[in-house]
């Protein structure tokens, strides 16, 4: 267990040495949401109704943005070979470096998008849905890109790549995040919508870290 | 106690080695000699247990090491052509990290003391990105001193480093094999060290 | 070591080797058994079968739709399955057959997209709706694209095999999560509701012609993937003695 905690503290720490790794992709989720009302027109209605949408895509695009860093760094310097080597099972050293991903990209986002989910002049309900959908669908983000990032470690035109892999499996979080939302302003309830997105993210939380240490053993082989 | 036996390796279609037999056992080093491109770095990393062999087995104390994995890992210190050192941490901060990935715990008195033994006193809180190409091996030296462990397979160590760190590094394994320990390793240079095994591939 | 004489044995087929022959030898019976099944199936398609009274003659298009969704689907499964025997017991061959099945899943999941735009287009008025099954055999053309690009990006064949049944094996966890999200979103939208497989009581010669159908699309899939696998093997083993032996090769290498 401390080696898990050391190596969240070791990624935070990383992470905040570089800052301005972190805050690109903040600026980047926040300028893209920013541009649809731009794009589209400031009619308050229409965008109200289009606002989950462009807030999920936003959010996975950012997750995007910064995964293929997720394990570059440590392959390139050696890092990785010495968690292999690791006592310490190389699944929960895994485990830990996605929960320091989440915590540096997917918490921000899910902070900072009811402040711009006031833009689309959504109300207080639906943005209490949206921090929740966010709280329970930006983990699934990094842990589904994890997979992607290891699979397209050292690979020519990785950084592409990794988006053509990692984008299709993302359409359920999608689906079900910007759903829970749509449903709640619908007056459906956004019970059914969220429940699922838990369930989906207990299935990642079982399978993808198995499946990302197995794509990083092959790369370094 | 390290044994392999008949270990061989395919890089892309190339076979680099086959047949490969080696043991090194309590207060031996086997220095692994060979031209650029025969294998060498692919023959520790594959005792590490990083990438299979295509043939041959590995035994750690009789055991095979795919089966003792954690096991063998506690045992084994690994130093590939990187170093594992974060540039944008301070020496200190890397030591102690990375005892922590080992699942040890560093004492901070400990730490800074192997820190000065490899003249990095006063470096202690810069960023390894400040520091020379020789002094971020020297870090990683350090780390070799306060790692317990028992099988040393280092790659190429004396890479960069000024006559002071190689005598410090040859003194540092001398100790770690004269007290029962065991070390594999590459170097274009002559080692000056009892024990010695030579493998040319 | 009695057993590992047995496993051997019993791998005999599993080692390129020895595979090579027995798919050349197998490759022109899928062919002519693709063409019979094709030529019955074509016949019922455009003879045996009657008009629909409702969609007239432009439905005749799904003998060749249905079949290729069904099949894009399979290959996709039985790839994975492939991939999967590949890392749990580490054999060349199934690698190398997730490879060589991987762009005929691809053409199969394109086909059905295309065909179904040609069939959507009289029926709804459009080449594309936002239907259940379009969207989930188009994001099954992206998952067949990812898995090609990605072994195509990786140097080491080893390497890629490995990686590539990760992903395979990602995949398929995800196909049914990915369809059943997909139906979930398309009935909160109210969008086109209207399925491929409407007709309820569809006529026993549409059902014989479209089974009939999907057997040829199966041989034509091995006939395929076969020819492919020993094309990869050629490739790959180009460096052994029993390649540089064989006939088809000493004839082109001088």
């Amino acid at each position: 267990m401390s080696a898990i905690i050391a190596i969240i503290r070791r990624d935070l720490l990383l992470a905040m040495r570089r800052k301005s790794e972190v805050l690109t992709a903040l600026f980047f989720f926040i300028i893209v949401v920013s541009l649809f009302p731009l794009g589209i027109g400031p009619e308050t209605a229409l965008l109200r109704k289009i606002a989950p949408g462009i807030l999920w895509v936003a959010a996975l695009l950012a997750t995007m943005l910064g995964l293929s860093r997720l394990f570059a760094p440590d392959h390139a310097d050696g890092t990785l070979e010495q968690m292999v080597l690791s006592p310490t099972p190389l699944g929960l050293l895994i485990t830990g470096k996605i929960v320091a991903h989440w915590l540096t990209t997917g918490l921000p986002l899910v902070l900072l998008a009811p402040v711009l989910g006031i833009q689309f002049d959504l109300d207080t309900g639906a943005l209490g849905i949206l921090v929740i959908a966010l709280l329970l669908g930006t983990p699934l983000l990094s842990l589904i890109g994890a997979i992607g990032a290891a699979l397209t470690l050292g690979v020519r035109g990785g950084g592409v790549l990794l988006s053509l892999l990692v984008l299709p499996l993302y359409v359920p979080t999608l689906i079900f995040g910007a759903g829970a939302m749509e449903a709640h302003i619908a007056g459906l309830g956004a019970g059914g919508h969220l429940s699922l997105l838990a369930a989906l993210l207990a299935l990642a939380v079982f399978f993808a870290p198995w499946a990302t240490t197995a794509a990083l053993r092959i790369a370094l082989e | 106690m390290l044994t392999a036996t008949g270990l061989s390796c395919i890089r892309g279609e190339r076979r680099l080695f086959a047949g490969l037999d080696l043991a090194v056992g309590p207060g031996e080093w086997l220095h692994v000699q060979g031209e650029n491109g025969a294998g060498k770095t692919s023959l520790l990393r594959i005792l590490a247990s990083l990438s299979p062999p295509a043939e041959g087995e590995i035994r750690w104390c009789g055991e095979p090491v795919k089966a003792l994995a954690e096991d063998y890992h506690r045992a084994l210190l690994f130093l590939g052509h990187h170093g594992a050192v974060k540039e944008d941490l301070t020496p200190f901060e890397n030591l102690t990290l990375a005892a922590q990935l080992d699942g040890t715990v560093l004492q901070e008195e400990s730490a800074l003391q192997a820190l000065a033994r490899f003249g990095l006193r006063g470096r202690e809180d810069l960023a390894v990105r400040f520091l020379s190409a020789g002094q971020k091996r020297r870090v990683l030296l350090a780390r070799l001193a306060v790692r317990k462990a028992t099988l040393w397979i280092l790659d190429e160590p004396f890479t960069a480093l000024d006559v002071k760190a190689v005598d410090m590094l040859s003194g540092l394994i001398a100790e770690h094999v004269a007290s029962g320990g065991m070390a594999i390793l590459t170097s274009h240079q002559s080692m000056p060290l009892p024990n010695g095994k030579v493998l040319k591939i | 070591m009695n057993n590992s004489h047995k496993i051997i044995h019993w791998f005999k087929y599993a080692s390129p080797q020895s595979f090579y022959p027995l798919a050349g030898k197998l490759i022109p019976w899928f062919w002519a058994l693709a063409a019979v099944f094709a030529g019955i199936g074509l016949w019922i398609t455009f003879f045996a079968a009657p008009t629909d009274a409702q969609q007239g003659e432009g439905y005749r298009i799904i003998f060749i739709h249905v079949p290729a969704a069904w099949m894009s689907m399979f290959i996709y499964m039985v790839m994975a399955a492939w991939a999967g025997l590949g890392l749990a017991l580490n054999t060349r061959l199934s690698g190398m057959m997730a490879q060589a099945l991987a762009p005929t899943g691809a053409i199969m999941a394109f086909l059905s997209l295309w065909t179904g735009a040609l069939w959507g287009k009289p029926m709804w008025g459009a080449w594309w709706v936002w239907d259940a099954r379009l969207t989930s055999a188009l994001i099954l053309f992206f998952l067949y694209i990812g898995f090609i690009a990605l072994q195509a990006a990786i140097d080491d064949p080893r390497r890629a095999d490995k990686a590539g049944a990760i992903l395979a094996l990602v995949g398929v966890v995800n196909v049914p999560i990915i369809y059943f999200s997909v139906k979930w979103w398309n009935t909160l939208h109210q969008g086109a509701s209207v399925s491929l497989m409407k007709a309820p009581t569809m006529a026993a010669t549409m059902l014989w012609g479209m089974l009939i159908m999907s057997l040829a699309f199966w041989m034509y899939s091995i006939a395929v993937a076969l020819t492919r696998v020993r094309a990869i093997i050629l490739e790959r083993e180009a460096h052994t003695e029993w390649v540089k032996e064989l006939a088809e090769v000493k004839g082109v290498t001088p």
